[in-house]
Parts: C-alpha cells; structure tokens; sequence
C-alpha cells in the first residue's frame, strides 16, 4: 500500500518536471483557433514562423467561426479565425476585437463525378439549393434526381454560401455535415449530389461547376468573374502580447502572401481587383502600380 | 489503579481513529460527487431554460414544431427553434435499435447460462466484454465505411438516415444488453429450473416458461439501460444518421437526432446567444430523458423484488 503509494507519487512529481521542461524549452505558444478554411493556412505560416522563431510554437485548432469569434473576444485564445467579419455573427462585440483579412478564399459548387453537368447559372444554383430544382435533367444533365448536401447551419463556409448565392435565404432543409473533409467524402461516394467548398479543400475526388462559364480559378475570383469567396479575417484582441503582434505582421509579409497563400489555393488580398464591403457590395479598386 | 484501564476504554483506539479517518475520507468523496453532479444540472438548467425566459421562445413551439431554424426569423418575428423532429429522430432510432437488439440478447444470453454454460463463459463472455469497451467513434467510422453504402447498395437512398443509425446503435447495445441479460438469467435460483424438469417440462418448456418469466424484470432492466445507452449516443450516431433536420418519414433519408443536432452546432454557436442556449435546451432534454430511463429502471427493479 505504502509502496504503490510512492510509486503515484513518483508518477506525479515526474510529469510536473517533465512538463514544466516542456513547457520551458517550448517557450511563447501561439494559440489560433476557429475557421476550418483558414486553417490549413494559418497551420502552415505558423511552421514557417516557426522556423524564424523557434522558441514560439503556433497551435491551430478547427473548432468553427463561431468559435474563434467567441474565444477571441472571451480573452481565451491569442487569434481567434473566421470566415465571417465579428459584425455578422451575433453575440459578438466588434468593438472589444481588431480584425485583419489575411486571404481571400474562393468558394465552389462540387457535384458528383457522375453528374454530366457542366455549368450552372448563379441563378439555376439557386434555385437548386432552394428545392425549385430537383433534377439534374432540368439543368442539361441526365435524369438523376439531385441530392442536396448542406454544411452545418452558421458554419463560416454556408453562412458565406448563403449570402453570396441564396441572397440570404435559407437553402431547402437536407442533410448537414460538419466539417469539409466530410462534405467532400460523401459527394464523392453519392450519386447525383450537389455542395460546395472552399477551394483549399478540392481534390480530385469530387468535380467542381462552371458558372456561367467561368472556372472556379483563383484568378477568376481577383476579378469577380468568379463570386463566390469570401474574406478570411484573423482577430486579435484589442492588446495583443508582443508574439501575437509579430505574427500577424508575419501574416502580411511577401513570404507568406506570395508563396503560401497561393501555394495552399487562397488568394492573397494584394491580389484582388475588387473589394466587397460587409453589405456585399462590390467595387473595382483602382489600379495604381502592375 | 482502574484509571488505566478506564482511560484506555474512553480514549480512542487506533482503528477507531483510522475508522473516523476512512468515514471523513469516503464522505467527503461522496459530497464533491454529489456537488458535481447538482453542479452540472444547475448550470445545464440555467442555460437550457435562457431559450424560454431570456430569448422568449414558447416552451410548447420548442416541443411541437418541426422547423430548426435559428439564424433566420420566422412568421412570428422570432427564430424557429422547432425540436420535435429531432425528438422523433431520436426516440425512433433508440426503439428501433432495441426492438432490433433484444431478441438477438435474450437469445445469445439464453444459450450462455442454459445451454452451453462452458462455451458462453469461455468464448462469448470475453467476446461480449471486448465489444462494450469499443469506443463510440470506432462504431462510427465502421458505419459509415460499411453499413452506409450497404444500406445504400441495398435499401437505395444517400445510404445515411434512421436504418443506419439503428444498425450502427444495434451493434453498439447488443453486448450491453446481452451481459445484462445473462446477470439477470444467472441469478434465477437453479432450483426453478430442477422442480420446472421434475415436474416433466422440456428444456425448452423451463427456459420460456419458467426462466425467462422468472428473469423478465432483469430483462427489462437490461433493455431499458440498452435504451438510455442509445438515447445518449452522438459521435457514432451523427456520423451515420446524416443530420437532416426533417420529421423523418422513411428510413433511409437523414433524419437527425438531439446528440447529432448538438455536435453540429457547437462550433459555430456563441455563448449567451439564441443558437447557442437553444443547443443546451437541446442537453437539458436529453438530460431528463436520461433520468427517467433511471426512473424506470429504478421502478422495475423494485417490481423485481416483489417476486
């Protein structure tokens, strides 16, 4: 009893030390969390940063807009990721958080490799997400009867979706996935079924749509060609510590935004022609130097 | 000259002491327990009842109306926050995986104690325990990489909805229903069922007639827990069921239960808003749910005793 009883303690004793090492050789941690299309970006910046700064370890984590809005403003993270700006998602204070668009990331209608359309009109898009449409021979393509495929409800990406093609609308209740990787999953293993994705996920498992003719290219989006994107916002809180400040500075530099951003399909916000104010309006910007 | 023997009678010995010791010890465990627990209801109470008093949604839409809806308003100027179709989707799956699970448990419990006492201690026993201790998520992604294209391949459909859930759920309660079975069948005394041969019955006439009978609260009890494991579930469930919040009306479309609703909706809510208390209405639910299945298995139980 006696012996078992130094032996937890031991046990104890030793994971402190160990962790109190880990923790001093690990130095500042950088904790960014939220957005699941930001992600991968903010992921692979923070190796790189990483790199430059050994003793700072940047530590990302999915979780949802939702999310990152919440922990940011609650002081419990040092970034909080989203999708959507700190006005759009209720509950949220814009006032108590400073908020910089890292990357623009495009969105895009994915179907079933099986189904033999080709492009959509925004509208015809529309109106299949709102249940007007119900086959794919009503839109030039076989007779199949579509499936809808939906992302979870205030998810980043739908809210996106949302506003961008359905005005604001509802789209037609139907199935509902939490994450992107699922989406891609299910279009891939179901015939005639319809979502969308940020353009970091696309694979080769699933096809994506023209619309109105236009390919869903990172170039098509600086252009407005292509509608369909969103910003990525990165937000800090009003004070952030020194560490949080030189990464979002990091964020910013040409290292990131002309090798990663592009490299990982985001488009860099330097980049964009246009701009799309919180309304959604949007507006050429003029053109000064290139 | 007495007062040695007097002072050791009056002065605590050491196992009394040790006694008190182990009393505070096991009282005090006792009373964090019991303080997380009253903890936990309070503050899920809290939360779930905010949908109703802070954000004025009728308790009686919350319970009737089938339309989930909570970002946008809806003809009465409030969101929608319709849970029955999600109520449904979680009570059919629930009954549909134990009306599935028990025969199979009775059966499989009735040839571990009556029939093959060996075998079902030597082979199944361990098989049966092994199969409780598989996590949930395991259950799901077998689910989702083999029963949903099965039931699409054979039932048609996207392949994810109700039938896929229950089979999913099916697998999951059938060890815990089964082991409960065969406590319950094993604790019938032996002589029932040598007054039950003595008496000229079969074998077969003493196991229906006279054990199950005999074990039929035991049974229930282990059903109804089956149930209460089913109810509970969300990982495996919300990986299958496809989480389409429509009042299901056939097996193979989605369906959606509360667990899935409240996994899904999570990571995109924020404290204190609308969409996020309606989730932890939607933890208080599946929190009473919980404690009626142990009311009802508390009432059985005490039927048991009675025979």
């Amino acid at each position: 009893m006696q012996k078992k009883h130094f032996g937890f303690l031991g046990i104890l004793v030793l994971a402190a030390v160990l962790s109190g090492c880990g923790l001093k050789q690990k130095g500042e941690v950088l904790n960014a969390v939220g957005s699941s299309a930001l992600q991968p970006l903010v992921e692979s910046a923070g190796e790189e940063f990483n790199k430059k700064y050994p003793d700072v370890y940047v530590n990302v984590q999915g979780g949802g807009s939702g999310t990152g809005l919440a922990q940011i403003q609650a002081g419990a993270v040092d970034i909080g990721n989203s999708d959507l700006y700190a006005e759009e998602k209720s509950g949220i204070d814009p006032k108590k958080i400073i908020g910089t668009k890292v990357a623009v990331v495009g969105i895009t209608p994915i179907v079933n490799k099986g189904v033999k359309v080709k492009s959509l009109t925004l509208k015809q898009l529309r109106d299949i997400f709102l249940g007007k449409i119900t086959n794919w021979k009503e839109v030039g393509g076989q007779d199949l009867p579509i499936v809808l495929l939906n992302r979870a409800q205030g998810s980043g990406t739908r809210v996106a979706f949302e506003q961008l093609v359905l005005n604001g609308q509802q789209p037609l209740n139907a199935q509902e996935q939490d994450s992107s990787g699922m989406v891609r999953k299910i279009i891939a293993s179901t015939e005639g079924s319809i979502s969308y994705l940020a353009f970091s996920y696309l694979n080769d498992t699933v096809k994506t749509l023209e619309l109105s003719g236009f390919e869903p290219t990172q170039k098509n989006v600086t252009t407005n060609a292509w509608p369909l994107w969103s910003y990525e916002h990165m937000y800090t809180s009003k004070k952030p510590t020194a560490m949080t400040k030189k990464f979002m500075k990091y964020m910013m530099t040409s290292e990131v935004q002309d090798k990663i951003v592009t490299k990982m399909k985001y488009i860099a916000i330097k980049d964009m022609k246009v701009t799309r104010s919180i309304d959604g309006k949007v507006s050429l910007i003029k053109q000064s130097s290139k | 000259m007495h007062d040695e023997i007097r002072e050791s009678m009056l002065k605590k010995s050491k196992a009394a002491k040790r006694e008190l010791f182990g009393k505070i010890i096991s009282g005090l465990a006792i009373l964090l327990i019991i303080a997380i627990v009253a903890s936990i209801f309070i503050f899920v109470a809290s939360k779930g009842i905010a949908t109703f008093t802070t954000d004025k949604i009728n308790l009686w839409d919350f319970l009737s109306k089938t339309v989930w809806n909570l970002s946008v308003k809806g003809a009465n100027g409030q969101p929608e926050v319709g849970a029955l179709a999600m109520i449904v989707g979680s009570f059919v799956v629930t009954f549909l995986a134990a009306i599935l699970a028990t025969p199979f448990a009775i059966a499989a419990a009735i040839f571990m104690t009556e029939i093959s006492k060996k075998t079902g201690r030597k082979i199944l026993q361990p098989v049966i325990e092994l199969l409780v201790g598989i996590p949930s998520v395991v259950y799901g992604f077998i689910g989702l990489t083999v029963v949903v294209p099965m039931v699409k391949a054979v039932f048609g459909g996207t392949g994810f909805g109700i039938l896929a859930g229950t089979f999913v759920l099916f697998v999951m309660i059938l060890p815990t229903v089964t082991s409960m079975t065969v406590d319950a069948l094993n604790s019938i005394p032996s002589d029932y069922r040598s007054a039950s041969l003595a008496l000229g019955a079969t074998r077969w006439q003493t196991i229906y007639k006279v054990v199950l009978r005999a074990a039929m609260p035991g049974i229930l009890t282990a059903v109804v827990f089956g149930m209460a494991r089913a109810f509970g579930e969300a990982l495996a469930v919300q990986m299958v069921i496809g989480n389409a919040i429509i009042m299901p009306n056939s097996l193979v479309t989605p369906a959606a239960t509360l667990t899935s609703v409240l996994t899904m909706g999570m990571g995109n809510s924020v404290m204190g808003t609308l969409s996020n208390n309606a989730l932890w209405s939607l933890g208080l639910l599946l929190l009473l749910m919980s404690l009626l299945f142990n009311v009802v298995i508390r009432k059985i139980a005490k039927k048991g005793g009675k025979f």
